[in-house]
């Protein structure tokens, strides 16, 4: 049972934080990508898609370089005595970014689809820009963040790539299920494989199933 | 002088040139802009409530300066105490309509409770009939309702001036008499100050207030 528990909390343990950093920092950006004009929005918008289409390896070879001892960052995070290389914080990283685009393009979408009048109306009457976020936009969004977040969840369960690049493969310590996955298959161990693959299957659906459930009725936007 | 507001602004898009450019002076508590749509009344409404920054010109509400460019002076939107009530009456459709009405009375970061009720609401609540249906969301309401909501929600914070886009356009005809009487004896009851933009010629005789035609961004005396 330890064979599947372990990897277990760690995957859920590493995908929440993944979904809570995005939900913080994809809708921040995407807020600030809604209401931004200028040309070059297009243009940040494509750069911050792009661990959607790139091969996960890729970003985990990026990730290494930036926050591995020897990296960009890792040399000053390293004097600080932070290391993210082979540790649960660094599958974190590694799902945060694979996931970002989910959680920022949903809630983009969301808050431009925000009617700007009632924007408007609420600081006719009398609210700061900060209160006019945290009570018309932010809730009007809400739903189509959520879907996004839920997505975002789904995505960092089932991530490799990235994950064994930066986290490794250390059972017990950076051991994320679908790299548990892997390492059964590779030894053999179909039994084990096909539960975690169940387990991981299963929990994916109800993501999803959520992602339609979870907005209540009054959030569905509805004019006159 | 209740209402004085001169201000020009020019507008350009990629096939579209405007000019508006409408001079209002009036000691009366009821004015009206009248006009065809697209001849600047919503601009002008907009620009008294601050969300549109005139080029040069002022607006001066009840001895209040909101705006004057000679003095550099541009009160912020949510500073002004006007009251604008939308055309489409812009319910917010996640709060109930007593959330609605409370939505100005606090201006924190959070919305009113549902459950908890602020006298104020009620007293809005009690004035414009709309007990029964406190609870409900705008989507679930009529027509009518929603707009005695909206004025609610524009009267709760106390305002030197309601302005009012268009109050009767999304109403079906026997409904737009009723309230055109139930707007004006509010007006009379509460001494408001009130500014209603319309296209609608029936609106201007049933408001007899002061009357400024609108045409091609300029305004006009008619009454």
């Amino acid at each position: 049972m330890g064979a599947i528990w372990v990897p277990l909390t760690l995957t859920l343990k590493v995908a929440l934080w993944a979904t809570a950093i995005n939900l913080v920092l994809g809708v921040a950006v995407a807020f600030g990508l809604s209401r931004w004009r200028s040309h070059a929005r297009e243009v940040v918008d494509s750069i911050l898609t792009l661990p959607l289409v790139l091969p996960p390896t890729v970003l985990g070879y990026y990730l290494l370089v930036l926050l591995g001892r020897r990296g960009v960052f890792g040399a000053w995070l390293d004097r600080l005595g932070i290391e993210l290389v082979f540790t649960w914080q660094g599958a974190v990283i590694a799902s945060t970014l694979v996931a970002f685009p989910l959680v920022q393009k949903a809630a983009r979408a969301a808050f431009e689809a925000v009617d700007p009048q009632l924007e408007s109306a609420a600081r006719v009457l009398g609210l700061r820009e900060t209160a006019v976020f945290f009570r018309v936009s932010l809730p009007l969004a809400a739903r189509g963040i959520t879907a996004g977040a839920l997505l975002a969840f789904a995505r960092a369960l089932g991530e490799f790539g990235a994950t064994l690049m930066i986290a490794g493969n250390l059972p017990g310590r950076t051991q994320t299920l679908s790299v548990a996955i892997y390492a059964a298959v590779q030894s053999g161990d179909d039994t084990t494989a096909g539960i975690m693959v169940a387990v991981v299957s299963v929990t994916c659906v109800v993501a999803l199933l959520l992602a339609g459930w979870l907005a209540p009725d009054h959030l569905r936007r509805s004019r006159p | 002088m209740s209402v004085d507001i001169a201000i020009r602004k020019t507008l350009r898009s990629d096939d579209r040139h405007f000019e508006l450019d409408v001079a209002i002076a009036s000691d009366q508590r009821r004015v009206v802009l009248f006009g065809p749509s697209g001849a600047g009344k919503s601009l002008t409404l907009r620009a008294v409530a601050g969300l549109l920054t005139p080029d040069s010109g002022r607006v001066v509400v009840d001895g209040r300066v909101l705006y004057d460019s000679a003095s550099r002076v541009d009160v912020p939107t949510r500073l002004r105490d006007v009251a604008y009530v939308y055309q489409d009456y812009a319910l917010f459709p996640h709060l109930t309509v007593a959330q609605n009405i409370a939505f100005g009375l606090d201006r924190g970061w959070l919305n009113p409770p549902r459950r908890r009720r602020d006298a104020r609401v009620q007293h809005w609540l009690d004035a414009l009939e709309l007990g029964a249906i406190a609870d409900s969301y705008p989507s679930r309401i009529s027509g009518g309702q929603r707009q005695r909501v909206a004025l609610a929600r524009a009267l709760a914070t106390e305002p030197r001036i309601v302005v009012l886009d268009e109050p009767f356009a999304a109403l079906d005809p026997a409904l737009r008499g009723r309230m055109r009487t139930e707007l004006l004896a509010l007006q009379e009851r509460l001494d408001l100050q009130l500014m209603v933009i319309t296209h609608d010629p029936a609106d201007v005789e049933a408001l007899e207030g002061h009357t400024f035609e609108i045409r091609d961004g300029r305004a006009a005396v008619v009454g």
